[in-house]
C-alpha cells in the first residue's frame, strides 16, 4: 500500500458529460449533401473554397498577363483589371483562406483531436456550410450583373467604391456587401460552434494544456473572427444603407462635373476604421491556424516534441489580443491624427515579440530533430522561409516613417503576399498532404507532391521577391499599365515580365497538386490508420477515414501532451495521446526482456 | 486588521488554481451546458456589432458640421395640448425593462418545472416585446410623417435620420425575433417538450428547461442594449 508511485499522466477522471446523440442519415442526400457530419461539412467546405479559389487564381493571372504584356492582349480593359484586383483579394483573404482553415480544417480536425463524437451543434454546422455556399454563390453572380464584379479594390474604400465611374458601382459593390453578409452570418454559425466543441466537449484526459497546437490556432483564430467580423458586418449594412438608400454615414459631400452630390456630411475615415478592425484580426485569423498546423506538421516530421509548448500557446493567445489594438496601422496614410500613427506603430511593433518567439521555437523544433523530408515538411520548412521574409519587409511598414514612402507600392504587394498569401497558403498545402491519408484513406503521390512543392516555393520566390526592389522604387500598385514616367525604369518591365511568366508556371503546378488529388483518390498508395506515425487523436481512430462519431465504441482517453516524440526508452519513436503510462511500462519492459 | 487578512488572500496561487480549473479536461465552464456557453459566445460577438453601430452613430455625430436635432424635442409627444419630451421613450423603456423582470421568472418557474407559471410568463415577456416593437412602429411612423427619412429629416444633420432607423431598426430586429423565440419557447414549454426532452424541430436537439435560461440570456441582453441606445439617441 503507498507503494505505487504517483504518476499525473496516469489519472483519469469520471465523465462529466452524456455522450452525444447523433443523428444518422440513411440516404445519399442526407449523408453527403445536408451532411451533419463535421468531416463531410470540412471536404464541402474545402472543395467550394478550392473551387472559388481558383476562380481567384485565374483573375490573377488575368492581371499578371496585363502587367507582364501591356498592350499585347485586348481582353483586358482598365476597368476589368482594377475588377479582378479587387475580386481577387477579396476572394482571396475570405472565401478561400477564412473559410479554408476554419470551416475546413477546424471542421475535420476540432472534434477529432479533441475527442469529440461531433461538432456540437451539428445542424448549426450544416447550416454555416449552406450559407457559405449561397455567399459564394452571390459572390459569382457579381460577375454577371451589369456593370460587372466590384472593382474598388479588396478594401471598398468609400466614397470611391460606391461613386459613379469606379468600375461596379452600379450592381457589383451591392452584390460584393450582400456576399459577405451572408458570409459573416454562416461563419458566425460555424465559428460558435468551434469554440464551443473546443471548450466544452473535449474527452476525458484532454486539458487545454494537452491541445495540438493545431487546435489552438484555430480556437484563436475562431474567437477572433467572432469578434472582429462584426466590425465588416456592420461597415457593409452601412455602406448598403449608403449606396442604396442615400445615407450618408461614409460620404462627404462630392463636386463632380460641376454639380455637388446628394451625399454630405459622412466620414469616409470612420469606415477605415471599421474596416480595418476587421481587417488587421483577419490576417491573424489566417496566420494563427497556419501557426497552429505547422507546429504540429514541424513536431511530427521532425520526430521531436515542439520546442516550448507553454509558450507557443501563449503567445497564440497574445498575438491574438494584440492584434485588435493595430489596426491603424493600414491607415498611416489616410489623414488620421500622426499620434495615432505614433501609437499603432508601438503596438505593431510589439506584436513583432511573440511572432518571433513562435519562429525561434520552429526553428529550435528542428534543430538536431530526426528530420524527414517528406512532402508536409517541405511545405512547413517552406513556411517559415516566406513567413520570415514576409515578417521582416513587415518591420519596415509597421513605421511611420517608412511606410510612408512606401505604402501604395509594389512593396507592399511583396510583403503582403508573402506573409499572409503564400506562408499560408504553404501550409495549407502542407496540412492537405498531411491529413488527406486519413480523409481518404490513401497517401497522395509524393514524386507529384515535390514537384509541386519546390515549384510553388520557388515560383513564390520569383514573384514576390522581385516585388519588393520595384516597390522601393516607387512602382505603385493597382495600376493598369505605367506608360512612360522618368521614375520608373526599363529594368521594371523586365521583371514584370519575369514575374508573369513565373506565376504562369507556378499555377500550372497548381494543376498537378489537383491531379494530384484526384488520381490518388483512386490509385493512391493504401495509407492505413497512421502513415506519419503521429500522436494526436485522428490518427488513432479505429477506422481510416473515420466514421460518423468519430471513434468506436467508447471515446478515448487521454494520458498526455500531442507531443511525445522519440521519447527516450520507449519502444516507438512516437507515443499516441491515448497510450496510458502502463502501457507504455509493459511495452518497454517486454523490450528488455 | 483588515490589512493583515489581506495579506493572506494569497492572489497568485488563488489565480493560478483558477487557471487550472479553466484549463482542466471535458469541460471549460463546468455543468454549463453547450447552448449557453454558445449562446455567451454569440452575445459576445453581437455586443461588438452593437458597439460598432453605436461607435458609428457617435463618429458621425461628432463629425457633423451641421447642427444636430434635439432629441427632447424631434421625439416629444403632444399629448393634452403640451408636447411632452421623452414620454412614449420612457413607456418603451420601462416596458422592456419590466419585460426582462417576467423573463427572469419564467427562467426561476421553469427550473421548479412548474409548466403553466414559465409558459404564461414567456407569453407575458412576448407580449411586453410584442408592445415594445408597436411602439417602435408607431414611433417611425410619426418620424416619417413629420419628414424624417434615412436621407435628411427637417431638423438637421442627414445622419440622425440614418443613424436612428440603422441601429434602432437592427435593435427591433432582435426584439422581433425574441418574441418569435418566446414564442417557440412558450410552446414548448405548454406541451411539455422540456419535461419529455423531446427532440425540437429540424434541429433533433432534446429538450430541457436550461434552454429557457438561454433565451433569457438573449432577452436580457437585448433589453441591456436598449439601455444604451436609449441614452446615446435619446438622453444626448
Amino acid at each position: 500500500m503507498g507503494e505505487r508511485e504517483y504518476d499525473a499522466g496516469a489519472y483519469v477522471p469520471p465523465a462529466e458529460t452524456e455522450e452525444m446523440e447523433l443523428v444518422h442519415p440513411k440516404t445519399f442526400i442526407g449523408k453527403y449533401i445536408w451532411s451533419q457530419d463535421a468531416k463531410v461539412i470540412a471536404i464541402q467546405y474545402g472543395v467550394t473554397a478550392t473551387a472559388i479559389g481558383l476562380v481567384a487564381l485565374v483573375l490573377s493571372l488575368l492581371m499578371r498577363l496585363q502587367l507582364g504584356f501591356p498592350n499585347a492582349f485586348s481582353l483586358i480593359d482598365p476597368g476589368e483589371y482594377l475588377q479582378y484586383v479587387s475580386m481577387h483579394g477579396m476572394i482571396m483573404v475570405v472565401y478561400l483562406l477564412t473559410a479554408i482553415f476554419l470551416g475546413g480544417f477546424g471542421n475535420y480536425l476540432i472534434p477529432l483531436m479533441c475527442g469529440a463524437r461531433d461538432m456540437v451543434f451539428p445542424y448549426l454546422n450544416m447550416l454555416s456550410f449552406w450559407f457559405y455556399f449561397a455567399s459564394v454563390l452571390i459572390l459569382v453572380a457579381g460577375f454577371f450583373v451589369p456593370g460587372g464584379s466590384m472593382g474598388a479594390g479588396w478594401t471598398l474604400y468609400p466614397p470611391q467604391s460606391i461613386s459613379e465611374g469606379t468600375p461596379g458601382s452600379e450592381a457589383g459593390i451591392v452584390v460584393m456587401l450582400l456576399s459577405l453578409a451572408v458570409f459573416i452570418a454562416g461563419f458566425t454559425m460555424g465559428g460558435l460552434n468551434y469554440v464551443v466543441t473546443v471548450l466544452q466537449a473535449r474527452t476525458r484526459g484532454m486539458t487545454l494544456m494537452r491541445l495540438p497546437l493545431t487546435i489552438w490556432g484555430i480556437f484563436m483564430a475562431t474567437v477572433m473572427a467572432l469578434l472582429a467580423f462584426p466590425a465588416l458586418f456592420v461597415a457593409a449594412l452601412m455602406m448598403l444603407c449608403d449606396r442604396l438608400l442615400g445615407t450618408s454615414f461614409f460620404m462627404p459631400e462630392m463636386l463632380s462635373m460641376g454639380e455637388t452630390s446628394d451625399h454630405g456630411g459622412g466620414s469616409p475615415i470612420l469606415f477605415q476604421h471599421l474596416f480595418w478592425f476587421f481587417g488587421h484580426p483577419e490576417v491573424y485569423i489566417v496566420a494563427l491556424p497556419a501557426f497552429g498546423i505547422v507546429s504540429d506538421l514541424l513536431a511530427c516530421h521532425a520526430r521531436k516534441n515542439i520546442f516550448g509548448y507553454r509558450m507557443m500557446v501563449w503567445a497564440i493567445v497574445i498575438i491574438g489580443v494584440l492584434s485588435f489594438v493595430v489596426w491603424a496601422h493600414h491607415m498611416y496614410v489616410s489623414g488620421m491624427n500622426p499620434y495615432f500613427g505614433f501609437l499603432f506603430a508601438i503596438t505593431t511593433l510589439i506584436i513583432a515579440v511573440p511572432t518571433a518567439i513562435k519562429v525561434y521555437n520552429w526553428v529550435l523544433t528542428l534543430w538536431r530533430g530526426n528530420i524527414r523530408l517528406t512532402v508536409p515538411m517541405l511545405f512547413a520548412i517552406g513556411f517559415i522561409f516566406t513567413f520570415v521574409n514576409g515578417g521582416l519587409s513587415g518591420l519596415f511598414l509597421g513605421n511611420v516613417t517608412v511606410d510612408v514612402p512606401l505604402s501604395d507600392t509594389y512593396f507592399v504587394v511583396g510583403h503582403f503576399h508573402m506573409v499572409m498569401a503564400v506562408a499560408p497558403v504553404l501550409v495549407i498545402f502542407g496540412a492537405i498532404y498531411h491529413w488527406y491519408p486519413k480523409m481518404t484513406g490513401r497517401m497522395l503521390n509524393d514524386t507529384l507532391g515535390k514537384v509541386h512543392f519546390w515549384i510553388t516555393f520557388l515560383g513564390t520566390y520569383v514573384i514576390y521577391y522581385p516585388m519588393h526592389f520595384m516597390g522601393l522604387e516607387g512602382v505603385p500598385r493597382r495600376y493598369y499599365a505605367y506608360g512612360e514616367t522618368t521614375f520608373i525604369s526599363d529594368s521594371v518591365q523586365t521583371l514584370n515580365v519575369v514575374i508573369s511568366i513565373a506565376a504562369f508556371i507556378v499555377a500550372l503546378a497548381q494543376v498537378l497538386f489537383l491531379i494530384n488529388l484526384v488520381w490518388s483518390y483512386y490509385r493512391g498508395r493504401d495509407a492505413g490508420p497512421n502513415p506519419w506515425r503521429a500522436t494526436t487523436l485522428e490518427w488513432q481512430t479505429e477506422h481510416t477515414p473515420p466514421r460518423h462519431g468519430n471513434f468506436g465504441e467508447s471515446l478515448p482517453l487521454v494520458y498526455r501532451w500531442p507531443y511525445d516524440y522519440s521519447v527516450p526508452g520507449a519502444s516507438e519513436d512516437f507515443i499516441p495521446q491515448n497510450v496510458s503510462p502502463e502501457e507504455t511500462r509493459w511495452q518497454a519492459e517486454g523490450r528488455q526482456s | 486588521m483588515v490589512n493583515a487578512n489581506f495579506r493572506n488572500v494569497r492572489l497568485v496561487p488563488a489565480l493560478q488554481r483558477m487557471g487550472e480549473d479553466w484549463a482542466s479536461d471535458q469541460q471549460t465552464f463546468k455543468q454549463m451546458p453547450w447552448g449557453k456557453v454558445m449562446m455567451w459566445m454569440f452575445l459576445l460577438s453581437d455586443i461588438f456589432i452593437f458597439a460598432c453601430f453605436l461607435i458609428g452613430y457617435m463618429t458621425a455625430r461628432i463629425a457633423s458640421a451641421q447642427h444636430w436635432p434635439n432629441a427632447s424635442e424631434v421625439f416629444a409627444l403632444h399629448v393634452g395640448g403640451e408636447n411632452v419630451p421623452l414620454l412614449l421613450i420612457a413607456i418603451m423603456t420601462f416596458i422592456l425593462i419590466s419585460s426582462s423582470g417576467t423573463m427572469a421568472l419564467a427562467v426561476k418557474y421553469g427550473y421548479e418545472k412548474n409548466r403553466r407559471m414559465t409558459s404564461g410568463l414567456l407569453v407575458l415577456t412576448a407580449l411586453l416585446g410584442l408592445s415594445f416593437v408597436g411602439m417602435q412602429a408607431f414611433e417611425w411612423t410619426k418620424l416619417i410623417s413629420e419628414g424624417a427619412r434615412p436621407w435628411g429629416n427637417p431638423w438637421g444633420a442627414p445622419q440622425f435620420g440614418a443613424s436612428f432607423f440603422l441601429i434602432t431598426g437592427f435593435h427591433g430586429t432582435h426584439v422581433s425575433f425574441g418574441v418569435l423565440f418566446l414564442i417557440i419557447m412558450a410552446i414548448k414549454v405548454m406541451r411539455g417538450s422540456l419535461d419529455r426532452a423531446r427532440p425540437g424541430f429540424l434541429t433533433g436537439r432534446k429538450g430541457s428547461y436550461e434552454m429557457v435560461e438561454t433565451l433569457g440570456l438573449y432577452w436580457h441582453f437585448v433589453d441591456l442594449v436598449w439601455v444604451f441606445i436609449f441614452a446615446f439617441f435619446y438622453l444626448w
